[in-house]
Order: C-alpha cells, then structure tokens, then sequence
C-alpha cells in the first residue's frame, strides 16, 4: 500500500463522531477520504468554514468557496462560515477536537518543528502555531524518514512550532506516543517489525510489552 | 460613505502608505483597487495582508510590480516573487502566526493596546516580546496594527455602506475594516438600502469611508 495511504488511514481511526477537525496541507488532507461515512466529523478549514466538503465537479467550482490553499471545495448541508477572528478563537480556543498536521521533524518529548529550515525554507508558520498550541489533540501525520534520514529525533535541530508537545505520530512505519512524556512505540504498520522500526528512529523509543499492528 | 471611482480611490493613497489588504490566498481579495494601485504605480507600499497569494492573483501582483516596501503576514510559501523579493531583501516581512495577526488587528480597531496569546511561547516567535502570567500559564503580549488604509471587498455593500460578505471570502475584511483610518470597499454588487437584513450586516455602514462604484 502507497506509504501515504497506510498513514491516512490510521490516522482517520482518531477521529471520533461529532469531532471539529482540522486537517492539513499534504498527507493530512487524504485523511478526510479514510473517515467513514456514518461517522459525522465536523472539518474546518481555517480560512472560514465548517463543514468542507469533497472538490467540486468540474464546472461546478465556486470563487468564494475554497481551501486554505485557495483551491476550490464544496460545502456540506449544515455547514458554517465565519471570519478569520472567529476561525482562530475556534483554534486557539480549544474547540477544535483534532487536529492532523504535516511535519518535518518530531523529537522524543514530542515537540514538532514543522514551519521552516532556516535558510532554505522560510514560507511563514500560516496556522500551524496556533493549530499546536490550541487543539484538544495533536496528531502528526508523516512519512518516517526523508533521504533515508529519521524524522522522529533525539531533539529538534529546526524551530520549534510550538511548546506544547504532540500527542500522536502517525507515520507509514509507526505510531508513535508520548506517555510521561517519553516517545513510545505503540503501533507498527503491517509487516514491519518493532526491530525495524527502532533501526531508522533516531530518537530513542519506549517498547511496551506488547506492540500491536496497525488496523488500518 | 461617500461612493467614488476607482480612480479617485486609488489616487487618495500616497506612495509609502501602509494598507491592510482582505484576503486569503487571493480569495475576498478587491482586486479592481490593486490593479488601480499598480496602474497608478504606488511604490514603497506596507502591506499587512494573510499572505502574498500568488504571482497575477490577488496581492500577488503587488509584487509582480515590486510595490512593496515591507509585508506582515502569515505564509509567503506560495508566492516565489515574494520569496525571491524577501531573500534579496527588497522587502522587509514580519511573519507572524495566523491567529496571533488576526487578533492583533482586531486589537487595532478595537482600542486595545493588544492581546496576550499563548500561540509563539517557547519559538522564535517569542524573541523580543513580553511573557506575561495569566492564572499560571505563560501568553506573549502581543500588541495591536492598525494601517492608514483599509481595501476591503465585499459580496453586497448597499447605499448607505453596510457590507455582507459570501463564504470563505470573508477571512479578514471585517476585520481590518475596522482597524484603519480610511476604509475604501469594492463589491460584487451594490444594493438597495433593506436588500441586506439588519441581522446579516457584518460591517456596519459607519465603518465604510468609501464605496467604489460598479461599471
């Protein structure tokens, strides 16, 4: 399976019925087509809406009706608009259940940098500091390694998007958690071993007795 | 509210004015002013704007036609000009987290001297700012923008300035039309007065300075 796809998946078994969820640009926009469609989630987009639906049919796209890229998306019967003031009480304010974002680099007391190398990068944060900082849960959704270099690492060499620590790593390989705050295996993909997993984390992971396979 | 042209509009903004400008990701963005402002080649612009959309749309073209003197904002990441203008240090840009900006200029047009958020505390952000302790948590202070000039767009304005604004392209307008000295509003469509319910005006006609008429 697309390594993209093992780490939606999982991470669309987060959600629950009911949840304000804000998702991402990249892998976490495809959790979106992994959420079960008697389960009723609420999704934000931060430039003003809940209740983001599926992209439009071709002609049928509206120019006041888009992403947080700018891309044009449908709305669903009962959702919402509001301004930017309102989107970001929703964020900031704790009333965003979940929510999924991309990163860079998660380190083992699980503090993300997700928003710039510095110079080589510098696009600006957007919402992510206030997406960390805000939400009731955190989850991080990621490809394990870049160039064959870890993701998951001792401490983060990049700035830092928040102080507020992540609650889940989902990657293609792991899912990683932060009990007492120590990076702890909780879950492999299938077919890949706790041994594997260790062998490309640079950070140091708890192994519980148990590490069950992802059902994804 | 007094009703111009494009024209008149535009030619009241001096070069070096500082604009805050609706939007996001060119979308509730008054396009017809930027092009009147590049038309009229107003140079060494402040923009505080979401982001700088992309090279031909929205306030992207501010940057296609080097306007810009110094840009606060969320993202850049999706505009190479501005990132290229940025890196070569043609533009000065503050970046600034999303919600921490928004709430700056609601500060702004609110009277107050800012906000104390907890988003930036413990990052770069933090440099150089004030943690303050409220009830044993730590927030930075934050504090208000306000712009000369407010450029705003609506979905409907009618005679008298009340302004309702269509889905996502609402982002910041009502925020920063509150938050500048002049206010001057495009519009999809002008209206008669009563088109828009009391309950469904977002910003009251007050805040209005200047309606650009249609056509």
């Amino acid at each position: 399976m697309d390594p993209q796809i093992i780490i939606a998946r999982r991470v669309a078994k987060e959600l629950r019925s009911g949840n304000l969820v804000n998702l991402g640009i990249g892998i976490p926009t495809l959790v979106a087509n992994y959420v079960p469609s008697d389960l009723k989630v609420f999704f934000q987009s931060e430039n003003g809406l809940i209740g983001t639906g599926p992209i439009p049919e071709q002609g049928m796209e509206h120019p006041t009706l888009t992403d947080a890229g700018g891309r044009p998306i449908s709305a669903l019967p009962g959702a919402a608009t509001f301004d930017s003031a309102m989107s970001f009480g929703l964020i900031r304010g704790g009333h965003v259940d979940v929510t999924v974002l991309g990163g860079l680099q998660v380190d083992s007391s699980g503090h993300l940098a997700n928003w710039m190398i510095p110079g080589k990068m510098v696009p600006g944060m957007g919402g992510a500091m206030d997406l960390v900082t805000g939400a009731k849960r955190v989850v991080v959704a990621m490809q394990h390694a870049a160039k064959g270099k870890s993701k998951i690492v001792a401490k983060c060499t990049l700035p830092l998007t928040s102080a507020r620590p992540v609650d889940l790593v989902v990657t293609d390989m792991a899912v990683i958690g932060f009990p007492d705050g120590k990076a702890t295996l909780l879950e492999t993909a299938p077919g890949v071993t706790a041994g594997e997993v260790l062998a490309v984390t640079e950070a140091e992971l708890a192994i519980p007795e148990t590490v069950p396979e992802m059902k994804i | 509210m007094k009703a111009v042209s494009i024209e008149e509009a535009v030619a009241m903004i001096p070069a070096g004015a500082s604009l805050m400008i609706g939007g996001f990701m060119g979308v509730g963005t008054p396009e017809r002013l930027l092009d009147e402002l590049v038309r009229q080649k107003k140079t060494g612009l402040t923009l505080i704007c979401n982001d700088a959309a992309t090279p031909g749309k929205g306030v992207g073209k501010l940057f296609d036609a080097a306007l810009v003197a110094r840009l606060t904002a969320t993202h850049i990441g999706l505009n190479p000009k501005a990132q290229q203008q940025m890196l070569a240090n043609q533009i000065a840009v503050d970046l600034v987290p999303q919600g921490t900006f928004v709430e700056r200029i609601r500060a702004g047009g609110c009277g107050l001297g800012g906000v104390l958020t907890p988003t930036g505390v413990g990052t770069l952000v933090a440099e150089g700012k004030r943690e303050i302790e409220v009830h044993g948590k730590p927030f930075l202070l934050e504090t208000a923008l306000r712009a000369q000039f407010a450029l705003v767009h609506a979905f409907l304005a009618d005679y008298l300035g009340n302004l309702a604004y269509a889905l996502t392209s609402r982002n910041f307008n009502p925020v920063m039309a509150m938050a500048a000295d002049t206010v001057i509003v495009t519009a999809e469509n002008i209206v008669p007065v009563g088109v828009i319910a009391p309950d469904h005006v977002v910003t009251p006609a007050p805040l209005v300075d200047y309606l650009i008429t249609n056509g």
